[in-house]
């Protein structure tokens, strides 16, 4: 049994080195042979991420036997802990830049690489999937491990996981600064930034599903189905979504497999999964675990939790087509998207539910436990989100809301709202829980950051639905001859006060997060928390606790 | 992991049984009533939607619905009513001359309301919403017109562009004189002292006097010897008030030197020509317009006119 260990460390050091050599030699082919100064540059980062990962494995050889004792295997979580709030900070930092550029647009300061259809990607890429995509990576390889009392497969696969995936957020962040892009929202990385995610995604699932695999409990906890569906359907609808076409594969530039119509109904069956899965399933994989943990009573419905997994899966796949009401799609597929839309508003309230009741008997702690109020809070959003959502995809509704900042205030509600609360009421449970402290370094800025996100949120989302109905009607108010009463530019000249009110909100949000980042650098420093008697108990490490003896996986 | 089942003490209801990292439970508890009717009334919802609309593809065609509604033969019905409704308006306008229609309220008070939204699509880009214009582009509201500013004058304006590169364009260009060093940066100053006197702004009076005689030999003909400008080549008058580029010592003499010329679409190529008509007799009715007698560059036409 040993010598097998010993030839598996040895494998597995060596498999680790070949990635590393074959993704640094294609760093090397881009960097020298690259068609395009971008992808010599892009090129250039690769080849560094690679050897600097082959240096690093070359120097610290596995020891299989050691490392199936020392229980859960939390490194590349702390990793991924810390990318969430950094990419947290230049996600919401570059998206306020833009709510002032859009309010004052001599902001654009007439540079390329700061005008806003640069801009924007990097601001969506930044807050969905680098960090929401951190804060489920993280999460979900903390809570598989402990829900399954089992360690994460292999030594070298999570780091992988980890690392490859900011690789890929840097190489499409600066592809975007310098223009490259194949103009899909939310899929705008070109192909070879797309095969690379595809790689990370593939070994992602097999670690996730490899520690499913050596689970000591009979069954799957409901928080890693969530989390299970996020990623199989994410890595589906990532590769049919960019099936394209290099024209040199020295080169950036790339055509998509399905034209016209076909191409915009694979768009948004991608991109409102992107919304189904990744910012929706992904999160309730989340707040299944960290909710009934944070507050220490049991998930509400267990029942519920089954029908409304499945009814959610089954349902939201078909809801894309409520994306193009009233244009060249055919009108049978737009009726589709939107009733699918409508029977999908239970199964997601079923999450709500099951958030919010998981709290009887345990209601006074939104008083005293602010990171509980985060994640409560995000489920509130939630709701209110998933409501809008199928009121919205609804046709007659649609022809009104339909491309105005309306849909930019639901985007918002949901992102600010669910997707940023919950990561930062789970970031704030998991940094004293990984790196073994007490509690967080301060209660108080947990209160702090909660007031301004919360002020921030509301700001930004009434004023977009101000503006966005404004639009609407300015757009289709007609005199009594029928011709239009507003020309398009006054339609913009009447957001502007709406436009300076989101940037406002979208400021103190961005204050709230930088408040949370100072909080989470002085815990994991390991300075004393200066209110740890205020803190709840579940607050400290689970090695920590009072009477708790540290459980470990084997 | 499981520990049995137990009841939990807050609610009363019984767990499933199954423990999750020491201290996660389920509780046993059926779906709220409420959710699961709502869920099956969404359904139904959906399934009268279907029976209704347009909805399934089938092999060769998809099902029509039993109200046989189509958003495109709706789209299309709604353009007809709405073209059949502006119909008789838009036949007389094509038909009548621009002074005809000025006359007739009906037809003048149609082509204000449409000429007034064509010009918030495509003109107020450059002319402002209220046509109130900007560094470099015209104010529509006074009388001061670079081309003219009766009926016929603005329709040719709109039709052909100013630089366009339409054959029947206006067209016409202010030398650079600093550039292409006609005049040395001394002389610029001195004429812009000049120019900017004859609008009785504050100036060097030596160097408006030396300017004089660099205008006389240099702008005058274009710009005339008074300074009054002349529309046939779309020369400003330089005594007046309206300054297209600004009037500071700075801006006149930026034009000086490297000379303006701004342009204009002819929207003919772009529109057709009721809407060029109607966006004429809008841009006429702002203010400025001028009835043909009063237009400066075209007394000829003037003296058949009855005062």
């Amino acid at each position: 049994m040993q010598d097998v260990l010993d030839e598996r460390s040895g494998l597995s050091d060596t498999l680790a080195l070949i990635s590393a050599v074959i993704i640094g030699a294609i760093g090397l082919v881009f960097a020298f042979a690259g068609e395009e100064e971008i992808l010599r540059l892009q090129g250039l980062i690769v080849l560094a991420a690679a050897v600097a990962a082959g240096f690093y494995v070359a120097t610290h050889p596995t020891n299989l036997r050691q490392e199936k004792r020392s229980g859960y295997f939390d490194g590349p979580i702390r990793v991924a802990t810390v990318a969430c709030v950094f990419w947290g900070i230049v996600g919401f930092l570059v998206g306020d830049i833009l709510a002032w550029q859009l309010s004052f647009p001599a902001l654009n300061f007439d540079l390329p690489w700061t005008n806003f259809g640069r801009l924007r990607p990097v601001h969506t890429s930044a807050v969905i999937f680098a960090f929401g995509g951190n804060a489920l990576i993280a999460t979900s390889l903390y809570v598989v491990q402990r829900t399954s009392q089992a360690r994460l497969p292999g030594k070298w696969a999570p780091w992988f996981v980890v690392w490859g995936y900011q690789l890929f957020i840097v190489i499409a962040a600066s592809g975007y600064l310098m223009g490259v892009t194949q103009g899909k929202e939310y899929a705008e990385p070109e192909w070879y930034a797309d095969i690379l995610l595809t790689v990370v995604w593939v070994a992602y699932l097999l670690v996730f599903l490899g520690t499913l695999k050596d689970r000591q409990e009979p069954h799957i906890y409901v928080a890693n189905w969530f989390f299970l569906g996020f990623i199989v359907t994410v890595a589906m609808l990532h590769i049919v979504n960019n099936l394209a076409l290099p024209v040199s594969f020295l080169g950036t530039l790339s055509y998509p497999l399905f034209p016209g119509v076909q191409g915009a109904m694979t768009q948004w069956w991608y991109g409102h999964n992107a919304v189904g899965f990744f910012l929706t399933a992904g999160f309730l994989g989340i707040m299944y675990y960290f909710i009934p943990k944070r507050a220490e009573r049991p998930v509400y419905s267990y029942r519920l939790s089954i029908v409304h997994f499945w009814s959610l899966i089954f349902l939201y796949i078909w809801a894309g087509p409520h994306h193009l009401h009233y244009t060249a799609l055919p009108e049978w597929a737009q009726t589709l998207g939107m009733t699918f839309s409508i029977m999908l508003w239970m199964p997601s309230w079923g999450g709500m539910i099951n958030g919010l009741m998981t709290l009887s008997g345990a209601w006074d702690k939104l008083r005293t436990d602010p990171v509980i109020r985060l994640l409560v809070v995000s489920v509130a959003f939630y709701g209110m989100s998933t409501f809008e959502g199928p009121l919205m995809s609804i046709k007659e509704v649609n022809s009104l809301s339909h491309y105005t900042d309306w849909t930019i205030g639901h985007v918002h509600s949901g992102a600010l709202g669910w997707v940023g609360m919950i990561s930062f009421g789970a970031v704030y449970c998991l940094v004293p829980w990984l790196w073994k402290r007490q509690g967080l370094y301060s209660m108080k800025l947990v209160e702090w950051h909660f007031w301004l996100a919360m002020i921030g949120i509301v700001l930004y989302i009434s004023s977009m639905w101000v503006a966005g109905i404004t639009q609407g009607l300015m757009w289709r108010a007609y005199d009594r001859l029928g011709f239009l009463k507003y020309s398009f530019i006054e339609t913009v000249e009447a957001m502007h006060w709406p436009y300076v009110i989101r940037a406002a909100g979208g400021a103190l949000f961005l204050l709230g997060g930088l408040i949370m980042a100072y909080n989470v650098w002085r815990t994991i420093r390991g300075d004393q928390p200066v209110d740890v008697r205020d803190q709840a108990a579940v607050a400290a490490a689970p090695e920590l606790r009072p009477g708790v003896i540290a459980m470990p996986a084997e | 992991m499981s520990q049995g089942k137990k009841i939990d003490e807050v609610t009363g209801v019984e767990t499933t049984g199954h423990v999750w990292d020491g201290d996660i439970y389920e509780l046993n508890k059926p779906l709220p009533r409420w959710w699961l009717y709502t869920f099956y009334i969404s359904i139904l919802w959906a399934i009268g939607y279907w029976i209704v609309y347009p909805a399934w593809p089938t092999i060769n065609g998809y099902t029509k619905g039993v109200l046989n509604y189509s958003q495109r033969d709706q789209v299309k019905q709604d353009i007809e009513a709405w073209k059949s409704g502006h119909a008789k308006y838009r036949t007389q306008i094509a038909q009548m001359s621009l002074a005809d229609i000025r006359k007739n309220d009906e037809l003048f008070q149609f082509s204000i309301a449409g000429g007034g939204a064509l010009f918030g699509e495509n003109c107020a880009g450059c002319h402002g919403r209220g046509a109130q214009g900007g560094i470099g582009y015209p104010n529509l509201n006074d009388d001061d017109w670079l081309w003219g500013g009766d009926l016929d004058k603005i329709h040719q304006t709109i039709a052909f562009g100013i630089r366009s590169g339409n054959p029947n364009a206006h067209d016409s260009a202010m030398p650079r004189f600093g550039t292409d060093k006609v005049l040395d940066e001394a002389q610029i100053r001195d004429t812009a002292n000049f120019v900017r006197s004859l609008s009785h702004l504050d100036v060097d009076q030596e160097a408006a006097k030396r300017g004089a005689q660099i205008f006389a030999d240099n702008c005058a003909a274009c710009h005339g010897d008074q300074g009054k400008g002349n529309q046939d080549m779309g020369a400003p008058n330089l005594t007046d008030a309206i300054w297209l580029y600004g009037s500071s010592q700075e801006a006149v003499m930026q034009s000086i030197r490297t000379g303006r010329g701004g342009a204009m679409p002819a929207w003919s190529e772009r529109l057709d020509p009721v809407a060029v008509k109607m966006l004429t007799l809008f841009v006429y009715s702002l203010g400025g317009g001028q009835a043909e007698a009063a237009s400066a560059s075209a007394p000829a036409a003037g003296a058949d006119k009855p005062k």
